[in-house]
């Protein structure tokens, strides 16, 4: 087999921190007592690494480990918060808030709130990725009962005002869900401050396992929320099903590392963000999806006009990246993030989402700036419309044929 | 996506890139696609006195089986006639790069664009007659 290519698709997934590997071990092949077993000394040590993982959890967002309810991850967590909550409340409004440019796990769930008879505002957000707050506000109806709005974007790295949202929802009466898998060790989060109702946390995507994650559920003032998952009543009743504590374990101590180290580490990220950065705008024609300083370091989304998404991928094998265009799929559909940004087709279908984290070298970005130097000029090369852009043709005034 | 070898090898060593003078009579120009479809190919034959094609190039943006598709008919019509020329079919590019089902469009858009080159050298050499 060839050498893996780097891997530059920290948001997709980050490898496990074999710091919390070692942590997890233990819990698999001798300490596997079941933590719902309150009879002996295996059930009781579960239950005791449990809890100590859910302090963790609640520690980096400052809120009581009380408020922290174990679910497999962030979609789980998104549809339990969203349904829950819609469901619960639903006497008192059938409306609901959410962006355009959220992640499909909850786009989805609140989809399916549609056909249970809820209606739902999809707001487009501003062309840098970002909510306006007076549109946002505008959208509130008197039976709006829920929003969700994820803090920091999946695609591009865009950071919403949080605090803003939450102090809108507040004075309107209105519970405010956020979806934070993305932004766990990479902002801080100060739950005991924000005017925030419910927050979806994913393991995985900072360092821990895949297949765990929590749900942030509001105590004061107490948020209630249906449980979608039914049977032994496990996490109050909120998310039955055994627990599963080399997991937990494995999120815990995640979420312990980003909390202990977390400053230190998007310190570094962000200089290796400027560096990528400072290569790639070298490249001619190339465009920044998303704000600049309002978005984590470790996410950079750019567009090369005049490439085609799929032929680029193809051309940088040697980095492991995501593409706007969903390219691995049969349909060639350019990423409904992008669009939602007012970028054009051809602008969604040759971005590059460059995504970086804990195990990233100045030696990758700089190999990347590279690759990507030589791969784009070769098929700008090759490109007709590069040609015409270079003869001063307005590509978008051309009469296409479309087919 | 898994590329055929024939693909692969089209797509690092692409042949034929690059343009004719489209001024020249005896030069025929195609371009079909679109860039909001992800592809667009631009295709110019250039034919001799005795009406063989004599040199052929191609500018393509799109994925990989679409560039992979244009540089192979370039190879194909050297040396052709412009009537042999314009019987090349899909089915034959798609047979040659094995390209999956999803990609046949590539080819499509290949056949498309040998025809509207060959369409425009007919035109222009029917015009250069009418001036005679």
């Amino acid at each position: 087999m060839d050498r893996m290519p780097i891997y530059l698709d920290y948001s997709a997934t980050t490898p496990v921190d074999q710091r919390v590997a070692e942590k997890m071990i233990p819990y698999l092949t001798e300490q596997y007592g079941n933590p719902a077993s309150r009879s002996h000394p295996y059930g009781w040590t579960a239950e005791k690494a449990v809890e100590n993982a859910r302090e963790e959890v609640a520690k980096l967002v400052n809120a009581d480990p009380r408020e922290i309810v174990w679910t497999s991850g962030a979609t789980e967590s998104n549809n339990l918060a969203i349904k829950g909550a819609a469901n619960f409340y639903s006497d008192k409004g059938k409306h609901i808030i959410t962006l355009a440019t959220e992640h499909k796990a909850v786009i989805d769930p609140v989809r399916e709130l549609e056909r249970q008879g809820f209606t739902a505002t999809f707001l487009e957000p501003n062309d840098d990725g970002l909510v306006d707050i007076e549109a946002f506000k505008a959208a509130i109806r008197p039976d709006t009962v829920l929003a969700s709005v994820m803090f920091v974007n999946n695609e591009i790295g865009v950071i919403q005002d949080i605090e803003a949202i939450g102090n809108i929802c507040r004075e309107n009466g209105v519970i405010f869900h956020v979806d934070a898998a993305q932004a766990t060790g990479k902002v801080e989060i100060d739950l005991a401050s924000l005017p925030v109702d419910l927050m979806a946390f994913s393991a995985h995507k900072t360092y821990g396992p895949k297949g765990i994650g929590a749900l942030y559920v509001r105590r004061k003032p107490r948020i209630r929320i249906e449980a979608q998952v039914h049977g032994g009543g496990h996490e109050r009743g909120m998310r039955s099903g055994t627990l599963a504590p080399h997991q937990i374990v494995g999120m815990g101590e995640a979420f312990r590392i980003a909390r202990l180290e977390m400053e230190e580490e998007n310190a570094r990220i962000r200089t290796l963000h400027d560096r990528l950065l400072n290569g790639l705008k070298n490249i001619e024609e190339t465009y920044v999806n998303g704000d600049l300083k309002k978005r984590v370091p470790h996410n950079l989304n750019i567009s090369f006009n005049y490439v085609e998404g799929e032929s680029l991928i193809m051309a940088i094998k040697g980095i492991a990246v995501s593409s706007g265009s969903a390219c691995t799929s049969a349909s060639l559909e350019p990423s409904y993030v992008l669009r939602a940004l007012g970028r054009t087709d051809e602008l969604a279908h040759s971005s590059i989402r460059f995504s970086i984290g804990r195990f990233t070298t100045e030696s990758d970005v700089d190999y990347t700036i590279s690759l990507l130097a030589e791969k784009i000029e070769k098929l700008r090369e090759l490109s007709p419309l590069w040609e015409m852009f270079q003869d001063g043709i307005d590509i978008s005034k051309v009469e296409w044929d479309e087919h | 996506m898994a590329y055929s070898d024939k693909v692969l090898d089209h797509y690092e060593n692409p042949r034929n890139v690059g343009s004719l003078d489209k001024n020249d009579p005896n030069v025929g120009t195609g371009m079909v696609g679109a860039p909001a479809c992800g592809d667009v190919m631009k295709l110019m034959i250039k034919v001799d006195g005795t009406g063989l094609i004599e040199d052929a190039k191609f500018k393509t943006y799109g994925c990989g089986s679409a560039i992979a598709s244009s540089s192979l008919v370039t190879e194909w019509l050297k040396g052709k006639t412009v009537d042999e020329a314009y019987k090349i079919k899909n089915s034959a590019i798609a047979e040659e790069l094995a390209l999956p089902p999803v990609k046949i469009h590539c080819s499509v858009l290949a056949e498309d664009a040998i025809k509207a080159a060959v369409a425009d050298i007919r035109e222009k050499q029917a015009a250069t007659k009418e001036a005679k």
